[in-house]
Order: structure tokens, then sequence, then C-alpha cells
């Protein structure tokens, strides 16, 4: 086109109407298939990386969810200048993530969550929500033990290090004692996450001492199950009520089962073993076994070791 | 990036090396200091302005977005906080005043590219190719705020080379320099001024801001014009030029079309000195 223009141009007079014309439709068929190429271009790479965030890419805090979060963020990178640690970068086209867009990787560096949330501050177009002013409120992922083949606690090892390099210790992560039925007469202290104060910090993963974590941080789209939104609890919503909703209800016999549940309301929550016990023959009520702690504990495995 | 003298050797008094080549130079200078204003922070630890293009902090005090991108945030549904609204209004403002596409001359890093890649044409002598109609630029404009529109995302923002490279310089890139590459070889293979000229729908918005720009190129000696065609040949829209350089359609020498980049590089490559840059109510003609 641009030569068609230039005056320079000798022989305007030689060229036909028709030839003209035909110039002009492989033009715009040209226009077509460049700009055609171009967004097909954008729309595959778009598909590519338009998905929920690749397991091990997590928001800086105070990100809004994702969907919204790629209509506000305009990539500037402002959060990755503020952030002290320097733990956010911008992602490359052909990463996983999203081009542009700011993400951590809790292995390589946790968010340090400071006070004064610097990287929220920074954001010019609300992609980090400023409505976030407590850290501790950040819901940057969510933690999970992901591994009890190989984490050290539940190998009956006292490692905890996850646990004691939680920023919200004994409130996002927690270590329950349950027996070790290995051993049979020690405890297993297990790391355990509790999604209503983990911030998803990255801590423990980075922390972690095996060569690959045993514990995980993820998106929370990805490390969160939820229950149906009609599914009611029968024990809270009686909890609440402050009874039963439906009445009392007829007692019926138990059979099979006299030694442990007889006598017991059949409207009252029966706590099952917790775990199954293969040894013990069908029927038969199992000892209560009691650790080392002395604490009397359901279940478990009964090896028959005798002191 | 050297240019050419592309002919008229026959010029009475050479000009010197630095009026052939002011503006570049000026425009260059121009882009490396935008650049350099971001990367001094990273680099020296003095931090002049912070973020990239696309939105930026300057001294800590002056917000600056990208209008475009503002726009294209808005289209999605979300209401950015004032800081990025405020700096995209002062961009606007300040290219609705100086000229839209004065960004793509002077600010624009894929400028170098797409400069170096028409030098490149010129020097191999390429003619070949397909250009694509000029208002493509105008259709994928539309496009991207449809696309912002539809997916709720800014999507164009996934593949758009000038923040890409921007952002790139700045923050490190890898994956992004494909883009890049295959713009330069797309506009020395395939189509003259490909890319600038034709399809991008940032260049294409900037035009549109260009309406009312103050500052303007004037064909003010043009009756000294001796056809030697360097200013087409090196024009980056060489359609703007005919209408002032010869009084097509209009009476005034001021090229008043907002595609002009104001680059300044036909003043540079006129040995008669024909052109010159000024304001918009300059009408004077010698
Ligand atoms: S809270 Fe602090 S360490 Fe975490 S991302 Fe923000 S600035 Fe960085
Ligand atoms: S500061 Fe906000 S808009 Fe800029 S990259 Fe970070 S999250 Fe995105
Ligand atoms: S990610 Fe780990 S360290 Fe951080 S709050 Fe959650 S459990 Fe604690
Ligand atoms: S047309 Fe687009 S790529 Fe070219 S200089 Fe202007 S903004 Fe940059
Ligand atoms: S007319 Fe001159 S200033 Fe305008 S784009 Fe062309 S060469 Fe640049």
């Amino acid at each position: 086109m641009d030569s068609a223009r230039q005056p320079a141009r000798k022989s305007p007079a030689a060229e036909s109407p028709a030839s003209a014309a035909r110039r002009r439709f492989i033009n715009g068929v040209a226009a077509a298939a460049g700009g055609g190429c171009l967004m097909a271009l954008g729309a595959g790479l778009y598909s590519r990386s338009a998905s929920a965030l690749p397991a091990q890419a997590l928001r800086p805090p105070g990100a809004l969810a994702e969907s919204d979060f790629l209509a506000a963020c305009v990539r500037c990178g402002l959060c990755v200048r503020d952030c002290p640690y320097h733990i956010l970068k911008l992602a490359d086209l052909g990463e996983p993530v999203p081009t542009g867009t700011p993400y951590f990787t809790a292995r390589q560096l946790p968010c340090e969550m400071c006070d004064d949330i610097p990287c929220v501050k920074a954001c010019p177009t609300g992609a980090l929500d400023r409505e976030l002013t407590d850290i501790n409120q950040a819901r940057m992922g969510l933690a999970a033990l992901v591994d009890h083949e190989s984490c050290l606690n539940f190998l009956g090892l006292r490692c905890d290090v996850c646990y004691r390099v939680c920023p919200v210790i004994d409130k996002a992560i927690t270590l329950e004692t349950q027996h070790n039925p290995r051993s049979d007469r020690h405890a297993m202290l297990l790391p355990t996450v509790h999604s209503d104060a983990c911030t998803g910090c990255g801590k423990c993963e980075k922390s972690c001492v095996l060569p690959e974590p045993a514990i995980k941080v993820f998106p929370r789209k990805l490390a969160q199950g939820a229950l149906p939104a009609h599914y009611r609890k029968g024990w809270e919503e009686k909890a609440r009520h402050g009874g039963s909703l439906i009445g009392e209800q007829v007692e019926l016999p138990v059979r099979g089962f006299e030694g442990s549940t007889a006598g017991r309301s059949a409207t009252e929550t029966v706590v099952a073993p917790a775990t199954p016990e293969p040894s013990a023959a069908p029927a038969v009520p199992v000892p209560p076994s009691k650790d080392i702690s002395g604490v009397v504990r359901r279940g478990g495995l009964d090896s028959h070791w005798k002191p | 990036m050297a240019s050419v003298p592309v002919s008229s050797a026959d010029s009475a008094a050479p000009r010197s090396l630095w009026l052939r080549q002011r503006w570049l130079v000026l425009r260059r200078l121009s882009q490396a200091l935008v650049l350099l204003a971001f990367l001094s922070g990273p680099w020296f630890g003095l931090w002049i302005a912070k973020g990239n293009l696309s939105s930026s902090l300057t001294l800590g005090v002056l917000p600056l977005t990208d209008p475009l991108l503002a726009l294209q945030t808005l289209l999605t549904g979300h209401l950015p906080y004032s800081a990025a609204l405020t700096g995209a209004a002062i961009v606007l403002g300040f290219y609705l005043l100086v000229g839209g596409r004065v960004f793509c001359g002077w600010v624009c890093p894929v400028n170098v590219v797409t400069d170096a890649a028409a030098w490149t044409r010129r020097r191999l002598g390429i003619k070949t190719g397909r250009v694509p109609d000029a208002a493509t630029r105008y259709w994928l404009l539309g496009g991207i705020l449809v696309a912002a529109a539809v997916t709720g995302r800014l999507a164009w923002e996934w593949v758009n080379p000038v923040s890409l490279l921007h952002r790139g310089l700045i923050f490190g890139m890898g994956g992004g320099l494909f883009v890049i590459a295959g713009i330069f070889v797309y506009d020395v293979l395939v189509a003259s001024r490909g890319w600038c000229g034709h399809l991008c729908p940032m260049g294409a918005f900037y035009g549109l801001l260009g309406r009312t720009a103050l500052l303007r190129i004037s064909a003010s000696k043009r009756s000294a014009c001796d056809d030697c065609m360097d200013c087409f040949t090196v024009c980056p829209e060489p359609q703007v030029i005919r209408p002032a350089l010869k009084a097509v359609g209009q009476a005034g020498p001021l090229i008043l079309s907002s595609d002009c980049t104001t680059c300044g590089r036909c003043i540079d490559v006129c040995d008669k000195q024909v052109f010159k840059m000024t304001h918009r109510f300059d009408q004077r003609s010698e």
C-alpha cells in the first residue's frame, strides 16, 4: 500500500481497473489474514494461560479472586518494586501464569507477611485490595500437608519445622497428637493446617527440611473443597437451636454392639474408632489402648506388645 | 541506527552529520531516558520512576497510567483506584495537547525495533510483501476493547508487544522476545511499516488522540522541494506528507494528519530543509 501511494510509482495508467480491484482484494485478504493471525496468536496464548493459576504460583496478599484480578491488574509491577523482600516477580510470556502478572513461588521465597503490607499500598488499580489491612487476614493460598508418606512427623519423628516457622502458629497450623501404630507406644504429632487462619504465606513449604517439601501451599481454589450450598451439619443446627429440630426420636434397640453402644440414645452421635482394627475380632469391643502419656485412646493397632 | 542518505548527493552545501541526524538522535535519547528513569532504581538504587508504561509512579508522587489500558479496565467492569485513573487522565491530557503519536516516536520502545526493520528493508531493497489495510489497526483497536468487555479480562495484555517489551526491558524477559522478533521479521519481509503503520492498536489509539495536537511538522519551505522523495522513503506514515508538501486537499503547509508521529525524520533527511518542527497555528510558508 505504501508503494502504491508513493508518487514515484511509475505506471499508474498501465494498471487496469480490474487489476486495481484485484490488488485491493488481495490487500483486504492480507489485512484479514494478518489481523486474524495476530488475534489467533493472542487467543491461543490467552487460552493457554487463562486457566486457573498453576499449582505453585501464589498471588500477593489482598489479590482479588483470580478472574477479577485479571480484569484489574495492569501488570505494572509497582507491587513487585515495593516488596522489601523481593519475593514477587512478573510472569513472562510463555510462563503458565498470565503474562505480566505478579506472583511468588513459596519454595523459592515465601511472603514475609509485612505488617504494613507495602505491596497492597503500592497497587494503583485495586487488583490488590486495600480493604486488607491486617496481614493475618491475607489469603494468598492454603497450605496442605500433601505427602503423609515422607513427612517426618508422620514417620513418628519430631521435625515440627513447618509448625515452628508459621507466623500464625497454633492457629493456622497445629500439631495433632495421634497414637503411633508402628511402635504402639509413641505419639505422632501431625502438622495440621486450618483453613480459617492460614494466610498462604508459604513459610512452611519454604522451610520443610525434605528435598521435596511434604507440605505445600496452593492457590485456595486448588487446595480447598467445598460443601454443597444446601448442606447443613445436624450437630451444628442442633447446637444453634438448643435442641433437636425434629423432636425426640423413638429409641430403637441396637443389636450386635451391646458392649459399646447399648443404652445410648439412637440420636446420640457414636464416635467411630479412628482407625480400623484388623486384628480385632468382629463384634468384640476393643479395650481402649493407652499411649505413653497415659491418655486413653480409642482405636489404633494393638500389636500385643507388652513391656 | 544510522540512517542512509537515500539520494540527493547533489545538494549544494552538505549539511553537517548533526543536522542530518538531529531529530533521530533526540528521539533515541528520549526513548532511552524514559527507560533509564525506570532502570536507575534497580540498577543504581536511584528511584525516579517505578513500574512501567502500563502504570507508574514517578518520584513517589506523579502517577501515570496508559489511558488505553485504563479504558480496557473500565470495560472489564473493574473500577480502578483513583491513583490509576488520575494517572490515565494526566497521560491523556498530555498527549491530547502535544500530539498522540508523540508517544510512538519519542517513548515507545517498539518504535526502535520497527525503525530498525524499516531501515533493514530499505537497505536490503526488499519491495515484496503484502501490506494490510491501514484501517486494520482501528479494527484491532475495536477488537481489543470488545475482547476486554467480553472476556472481563485485559485480554490484549497477554500479547501486547508494547507493554511486553517495555516491561521485559525493566523486569526481565524471555518469551516476549519472540513476539518482538516476530514483529521485526514481519516488518522486514512481509509488510513495510507493517506493525506500527497498520496493525498496532495502541498506535491507533494514540493517533486518535492527535487531532488537536499542538506540536506539528510544517513543510514551510515546500517551494524548495526538488522531489527527491527522501522524506517519503523514511517517513513511517508517508501518506501524511503529501497534503502538506504538495498542497493536496489543503492549502497550508502543516502536516495535520494525526498519523504523523512527529518523529522529525523528514526534517533530518531533507537536504532542502523543507520541513521544520513547529506548532499547530504556524501557517507560515516561505
Ligand atoms: S506482604 Fe511483604 S513480603 Fe509479602 S508480598 Fe507483600 S511486601 Fe512482599
Ligand atoms: S501493583 Fe497492582 S496492578 Fe500493578 S502489577 Fe501489582 S497487582 Fe498488578
Ligand atoms: S502457609 Fe504455612 S506458614 Fe504460612 S500461615 Fe499457612 S500454615 Fe502457616
Ligand atoms: S504504533 Fe504501537 S508499537 Fe509502534 S510506536 Fe506506536 S505504540 Fe509503539
Ligand atoms: S511526516 Fe515527518 S515527522 Fe511525521 S511521521 Fe513522517 S517523517 Fe515523522
